[in-house]
């Protein structure tokens, strides 16, 4: 029927120029970045982007010249350690607040909300005196202890976690299973699309710090990627566009991908952590 | 249709698991609680509680170089700040930015999530296209757009020498490097954005737009008329979240231009880091950062009374 109608088939038309060209816009930084990482530096310099030298020299010389495997690696285990303590103690605290009566409970649930509204970047120079007591500088544990838990990741799995239907934990009752037996086999697997939510959350929260890194470590030792791709484009020696290229896409690559495989979750997470 | 039958059961049984566990668990529950909540309570206590009360503390007083605090003075660091024509321009700055980013990001959000909400074959493709940013964390977002707003060989730069008009000297001008700054910003926030508003606007019910279609609205009429106010929670929501990390900002800047060129671009946070760890002015700072988390639990207060009413609705 829309297909002999003239008017519909132009709008559709018009549409998808609309689409194509708005994609276009948006991909043109990676488009550019990427295509560019192919380029030598002299092409990139010259203002030669149409060069047909392309090769995979930046990449190679991005990973062999330069610390960026140990920087991906720091941040990758850091990452790591800290979405999963946000998942345990985040679950935790909302158990408690969702599932158990105690004494204050309203008070320290209030104390959970006011957190968030607390920014760190304001919080930097009584933190960084704490951990530079504690002997923490320069070290992984200084950027994952801040950072175990988290009010927001407790407030969006209590939300989820009133979901529950009470009959689960009337039966649980009946089975005599404990508090702990319940958390761990009941309400965490029914949680499942908000803790995975939560999961890429504090994963990505984690990998995109960028402040607290660059006052906490000094060496490539414990450098993250964020602060890595700064130190490698302030060195005086990294003038080289094509190897810069190549260091952001080689970091770029890897999240894309995690966050189509996950984009699916993310959506519907978010939403209900959102809208609710 | 399941979701409302399952919360009208949920009151009577509620009160019958209440009743239960009124006498038999409460002693256990204790326990428990503080098994739960004892980590997470340790955490937010020294990392953002003592933090907070120690920050307010320090900006009442002045301090020596090693940060240590000397002489007790009041509020004298916040009126100082407020007379100073630095700080305030500081101000100015950060609300510019951070308007300028809100509009544009929900603007182009809602443009984009309308559009690919549309039912056309290969929407898919375009929705995954239109999130892609979500995925570019600051140092690499900062890297792709230096090189485009680069004087000599950026993108830019070679677009102006094609099309023979003069380059415009993205980071050397006041101006256009606040327009560097918000570009770049908008672009790394717009995936988010697009995302959660795409979501909004499909879950808003098709009867509304097929009984819209039946009495000849435009789609024009129908985006003002049921497909805003549908989604107008949401809105408000991605707005507030927005309004939040934009005041934050820290890392594009420290990129880009480093408050630069004279301080056109020197943010709130910026600044608290600059006259904490360069200049060692730590009360200065302590003050900068109280007024910082005025104005971010403010909006975070905001964002709150939202949720309420969300959850009572």
């Amino acid at each position: 029927m829309a297909s002999f109608d003239e008017k519909a088939v132009l709008k559709k038309v018009f549409n998808y120029i609309l689409l194509i060209a708005l994609a276009v816009v948006i991909l043109a930084p990676f488009f550019i970045g990427i295509w560019t990482s192919f380029l030598p530096t002299m092409d990139i310099a010259k203002g030669n982007l149409f060069s047909t030298n392309l090769s995979l020299d930046n990449y190679a010389a991005a990973f062999t010249k330069t610390p960026i495997l140990r920087y991906l690696l720091n941040t990758l285990v850091i990452s790591t350690i800290t979405m999963i303590a946000q998942l345990i103690f985040c679950s935790m605290s909302a158990y408690a607040f969702v599932f158990l009566k105690f004494k204050f409970r309203k008070t320290i649930f209030t104390l959970f909300l006011v957190t968030m509204m607390l920014p760190f970047e304001a919080e930097i120079i009584p933190n960084f005196a704490t951990v530079k007591q504690m002997g923490l500088l320069d070290n992984y544990a200084v950027l994952i202890i801040p950072f175990l838990t988290s009010a927001f990741g407790t407030f969006m799995l209590r939300q989820s976690f009133m979901q529950t239907p009470i009959e689960l934990k009337e039966a649980s009752d009946i089975e005599g299973l404990n508090h702990f037996q319940f958390y761990w086999n009941i309400v965490l697997s029914y949680n499942k699309i908000s803790m995975i939510t939560l999961g890429a959350y504090s994963f990505l929260g984690s990998w995109n710090q960028y402040l607290w890194p660059m006052l906490t470590t000094f060496s490539n030792n414990s450098r993250v990627i964020q602060n890595g791709l700064k130190q490698l484009q302030s060195e005086e020696t990294f003038n080289d566009w094509g190897m810069i290229q190549a260091s952001a896409a080689i970091i770029v690559i890897p999240t894309i991908i995690v966050l189509f495989i996950g984009q699916h979750y993310f959506k519907s997470g978010m939403n209900e952590g959102a809208v609710k | 249709m399941l979701k409302t039958s399952t919360t009208d059961v949920v009151p009577e049984k509620k009160i019958k698991a209440k009743q239960r566990q009124g006498f038999k668990l409460n002693a256990k529950d204790k326990y428990f609680a503080s098994l739960f909540l004892g980590p997470s309570l340790l955490i937010l206590g020294l990392f953002v509680f003592y933090p907070m009360f120690k920050t307010l503390y320090i900006s009442m007083f002045l301090t020596n170089t090693l940060g240590k605090t000397t002489v007790y003075v009041g509020l004298e660091n916040y009126v100082k700040l407020m007379s100073s024509p630095d700080f305030i321009s500081s101000l100015w700055v950060t609300f510019v930015y951070v308007i300028a980013v809100t509009v544009l990001t929900i603007t182009l959000g809602l443009l984009l999530a309308n559009l690919a909400s549309q039912k056309l074959p290969g929407m898919g493709i375009f929705r995954t296209l239109y999130s892609v940013t979500m995925g570019v964390s600051v140092a690499v977002a900062a890297i792709f757009w230096l090189f485009i707003f680069n004087p000599s060989t950026g993108f830019f730069a070679l677009l102006s020498n094609w099309l023979n008009l003069p380059v415009v000297n993205w980071l050397t001008s006041p101006t256009n490097a606040m327009w560097a700054v918000i570009i770049t910003t908008v672009w790394m926030h717009l995936g988010f954005t697009f995302l959660i508003l795409l979501g909004a606007i499909e879950s808003v019910p098709s009867t509304l737009y097929e009984a819209a279609d039946v009495e000849g609205a435009s789609s024009r009429f129908q985006f003002f008329h049921i497909t805003i106010p549908m989604i107008s929670p949401t809105l408000f929501f991605v707005s507030t979240i927005t309004i939040i990390d934009a005041f934050k900002s820290f890392g594009l800047i420290d990129l880009i231009t480093k408050g630069g060129p004279t301080n056109a671009t020197n943010m709130l946070v910026y600044r608290i880091y600059k006259d904490a760890f360069y200049s060692g002015n730590y009360a200065k700072s302590s003050a900068e950062a109280i007024i910082l988390t005025v104005i971010i639990a403010f909006f975070t207060l905001l964002q709150f009374k939202f949720l309420e009413k969300k959850v009572n609705y």
